[in-house]
């Protein structure tokens, strides 16, 4: 097969060329025209979702869920840890994404292992998993159907519930027919049996199985998988050996909680109101079972999660179940697709999780590019405040608040000189016209002087 | 984000007016409307002098040191217990959902969360605190209306615009598709993302123009000269003005206005 | 310091503090509680509405009803369990509809080429099923592995009508499973599906292009 990942480290930052991506999307009439589509779609299809229920008692449920569950987050992994290790799974801890890729290939050489497949992981794509896999000469497959393309065409997601969201069927078909001899159609049903055929053989084949989990239950030791075509079921089901790798976030205290959030994620998703395939999976095979994966393993990775943890703010950041709604609802993301961040995580979420896995600098046009409409925060079905988040990262870029010392590394990185100058020429300008109309709007009232503060670092402590 | 359920007040004898800087350099005419209409209620209009800025910008761009600065000034202004109503949900939404997290844990704590409470957009103002009658002495038209994010989503207040709009019986008002869609404008965001901002405009009056409306009001200026201006240069058919003006316009009778 | 170490370490001395964990409160997610009827209706519509097909019979006619959906549908055999009363069953019908029945004996790896190229179709049992979400509920064990509900294209499930439960949350408090769960539970509701071609939806895209459940009275 010729589709092997074909992804290439960056060498010039993606992320530095926000301006031009978005320019080249907005040109882009077809991109204009998938998103836009695609997007009415999956928001009219929420939005019937949640009918008869009361959303705003439920998110603000999923929001004390993923709030609980950070309060308690060292002892809820150690929890998991030990039910997971009862159960018969191996526990694994990765300080960032690259100790995280080595424990995954140190498993798969152990193993002789030369035939990945996969299901669908965000924590694997901002790890670059399959890059560091194809350096070991191991072939890392992805067999989430949209997964599966976007590797096919050497791309990245650019959605992520739809990572093939920025293709028509005719581009899908003359990949496919390029890339593994599909005969052209126009036939999606066609099209995605071809792909079926295609991936069982890969199945088969495979020798470890990677995914990602959408809530690990510390109570009884259970990884939840939430998915639609059962690539996840086949991934953790068909190859002898299974690791599952997650952000150290995703644990939740019960089954009950993986419940709700699971109720809140897919029809904030895709509008669905459960998944095809809600997969727990909680041991490996027993004894005296006929299949299942003899060995499973799970990786725990925090590559930055326990710095924004800190912060009393940022951590709400944590608490997102990557439902992809704030990119739906997104007017900004809607236009420009996920390709113009450059980024794993696109959008909203993206431009408050990002900064804090590159730094600032690396990532100084995600603050700025929201009009802060707060459609994001609205729709987010564990209530991040995500437009609060956005000006706090902008304060950060500009070390603007000397109350609340920068956390966020990078900071700083927007505070040019000029733009200072600028902005004192701009409120002192403010002053005489705001007199003078001022005086127009009320001309009963006289002269007080309703001067800017001239001590704007003064002492507002309330030490 | 779990603000707590608002209780609109009686009815007052006096509100404090907050201006706002868009309506003070280019749109007066606006803040009178606003003025006439609450007078019409039977309110005294305190207008405080010293007034500038809310501190929006330098608190969206990120400069908390200085909008707290001009946010403080503003703290000062309002003694009294009397309401705050402001033409605009974008400044309104700074004073009511931002000052106390500005001034968090500052010696005006306090004072900001005071100010904050009493701070009312207009139109939901009108609609819910008025309790107002509107009688329609215009001539029939069409209109679209466009509730800027910060009404909606900061200040609960979308729906006051359009109840207003039906009150009035020779308006027809025309939906939008995606009318909860921000038009772009964003303050900084369309100097910062001008080509973004264009695409998000371009959209909405598309949507407008589409829904068959010659016209559209708005709670607020920055979106009103985005929309509009945006509107002129690509000389389509579509002209905008403030809420406030449009319906002091067409339900003033006789009254002169002495701006 | 090992990696395990440090992060549990950052996490616990946190520099904003201790935070405190607030309550949850479930309420919202709970339903009147519907009829025998209501809950089947409901099952059937939400179950039908991603492409699955719901048969109602009885304990006397299950099995031709089956043999008939099969015919039906061109299914050239029949993998079922050998142990469980649905298994037991079949194998001592004497319908001749009925295509031949296969075996899962042995461990996948002896017989996977067969089991992905060559069986057609799959019958399993069900822990019951949520009438909310319309979502068989299943626990694959030694005697229905876990492949039998994915492998073939065509997935039979047997519902009986009295275990079925109005939410999620009902059906693992009756079925208490917080006191321990198995190496494998599902919820199924539908066929496989993907839209990840231009969002148009296509069934089987990896698992069963079918679903039916027969629901026992």
């Amino acid at each position: 097969m010729s589709h092997r990942d074909t992804r290439q480290p960056p060498t010039r930052s993606p992320v530095r060329e926000f301006h031009p991506r978005a320019r080249a999307a907005l040109d882009n009439p077809q991109i204009r025209r998938n998103f836009r589509n695609a997007m009415d779609g999956l928001k009219d299809k929420r939005r019937a979702a949640f009918e008869g229920m009361d959303l705003e008692a439920l998110r603000e449920l999923g929001a004390n869920i993923r709030r609980n569950a950070l309060a308690r987050l060292p002892d809820l992994l150690e929890q998991l840890e030990k039910n997971l290790i009862a159960n018969g799974v191996q526990v694994h801890w990765a300080e960032d994404g690259e100790q995280a890729c080595r424990i995954v290939r140190d498993i798969c050489v152990a193993r002789g292992a030369k035939r990945v497949i996969k299901g669908k992981s965000m924590v694997s794509e901002e790890m670059e998993l399959n890059h560091y896999l194809e350096e070991q000469g191991i072939e890392a497959l992805e067999s989430d159907l949209g997964e599966y393309l976007v590797q096919m065409a050497g791309e990245t997601p650019s959605h992520i519930i739809m990572p093939a969201i920025h293709k028509n069927t005719g581009e899908i078909s003359e990949l496919m027919h390029e890339k593994t001899g599909t005969a052209r159609s126009d036939n999606v049903e066609y099209l995605t049996a071809s792909a079926r055929r295609q991936l069982r053989e890969k199945f088969m084949a495979a020798d470890v199985g990677i995914s990602g989990v959408n809530f690990a239950v510390a109570e009884t030791g259970t990884l939840c998988l939430v998915e639609n075509e059962g690539n996840g079921r086949m991934t953790t089901t068909v190859p002898p050996c299974h690791i599952a790798v997650t952000g150290i976030e995703k644990v939740v205290p019960s089954l009950e909680d993986a419940s709700a959030l699971l109720a809140l994620l897919t029809r904030s998703a895709t509008g669905q109101h459960i998944t095809t395939y809600f997969n727990m999976i909680s041991a490996p095979r027993q004894q005296d079972e006929l299949d299942g994966p003899e060995e499973v393993h799970l990786v725990l990775v925090d590559n930055g999660r326990s710095t924004i943890y800190q912060d009393d703010e940022l951590l709400d950041t944590l608490r997102c179940i990557r439902c992809g709604a704030c990119m739906n609802h997104c007017p900004v993301y809607t236009r420009i697709g996920g390709h113009a961040y450059g980024t794993t995580y696109p959008g909203p979420i993206g431009k408050i999780l990002m900064p804090h896995l590159l730094g600032l600098e690396e990532t100084q046009d995600f603050p700025s590019a929201s009009s802060l409409c707060g459609a994001c925060g609205e729709v987010c079905p564990v209530k991040i405040p995500i437009p609060d988040l956005l000006v706090r990262l902008r304060r950060e870029s500009v070390d603007g608040d000397h109350l609340h010392p920068p956390q966020v590394q990078g900071h700083g990185s927007k505070k040019k000189p000029l733009e200072r100058l600028a902005l004192a020429a701009r409120k002192a300008r403010c002053l005489p016209d705001r007199h003078r109309s001022g005086s127009a709007l009320a001309p009963a009232s006289t002269g007080q002087n309703g001067s800017l503060d001239p001590h704007p670092h003064g002492p507002e402590t309330g030490q | 984000m779990s603000d707590p359920i608002r209780i609109y007040p009686a009815k007052p004898d006096k509100v404090y007016f907050f201006g706002t800087c868009l309506i003070d350099l280019f749109y007066p005419e606006t803040g009178m409307a606003g003025i006439r209409l609450l007078e019409r209620e039977g309110i005294e209009i305190i207008f405080p002098a010293g007034q500038t800025c809310c501190g929006q910008p330098a608190y969206t761009s990120g400069y908390h040191d200085e909008a707290r600065a001009v946010a403080r000034t503003q703290l000062n202004l309002f003694a009294n217990d009397w309401p705050i109503v402001v033409p605009s949900g974008s400044c309104g939404g700074m004073m009511r959902k931002h000052y106390p997290d500005l001034f968090r844990g500052t010696l005006h704590q306090s004072r900001a969360e005071a100010v904050a409470n009493r701070v009312w957009e207009l139109t939901d103002f009108l609609l819910n605190v008025c309790h107002i009658h509107l009688e329609d002495l215009g001539e029939p038209v069409e209109v679209a209306m466009h509730s800027s994010c910060s009404a909606r989503r900061e200040m609960g207040a979308a729906e006051a615009g359009p109840a207003l709009l039906r009150q009035l019986e020779n308006v027809t008002l025309r939906q939008h598709a995606r009318a909860e869609e921000c038009c772009g404008f964003g303050g900084t965001f369309a100097v910062r993302h001008p080509e973004i901002s264009a695409a998000m405009v371009s959209d909405k009056v598309d949507a407008i123009t589409r829904a068959g409306a010659p016209q559209f009001v708005t709670t607020d200026c920055g979106c009103l000269m985005n929309i509009a201006g945006f509107a002129e240069k690509q000389e389509r058919p579509l002209a905008g003005q403030h809420i406030l003006s449009f319906l002091w316009e067409r339900t003033r009778s006789g009254e002169t206005d002495q701006s | 310091m090992s990696a395990r170490e440090a992060i549990l370490k950052r996490l616990r001395q946190r520099t904003g503090g201790e935070l405190t964990a607030p309550e949850r409160d479930y309420s919202v997610l709970e339903r009147p509680d519907w009829s025998r009827e209501e809950k089947l209706d409901r099952f059937q519509q939400a179950m039908e509405s991603v492409h699955g097909e719901v048969h109602q019979t009885t304990e006397s006619q299950w099995v031709m009803r089956l043999a008939e959906v099969l015919y039906a549908k061109g299914a050239r055999n029949l993998l079922a369990s050998r142990l469980h009363p649905i298994g037991q069953a079949l194998r001592q019908s004497d319908h001749p509809a009925l295509p031949p029945l296969l075996d899962y004996s042995q461990p996948i790896t002896a017989w996977q080429p067969e089991l992905f190229n060559d069986v057609d179709a799959a019958i399993t049992s069900t822990r019951g099923a949520i009438a909310e979400t319309g979502s068989l509920i299943l626990w694959p064990s030694t005697d229905e592995p876990r492949l039998m509900s994915l492998v073939p294209p065509l997935q039979v499930a047997v519902l009986y009508a009295n275990e079925l439960y109005t939410t999620f949350q009902e059906a693992m408090r009756a079925q208490n499973w917080s006191a321990g769960m198995p190496g494998n539970a599902l919820l199924i509701s539908g066929p496989s599906k993907t839209a990840d071609i231009e969002q148009t939806l296509a069934y089987g895209v990896h698992g069963p292009r079918e679903l039916v459940v027969l629901v026992i009275e």
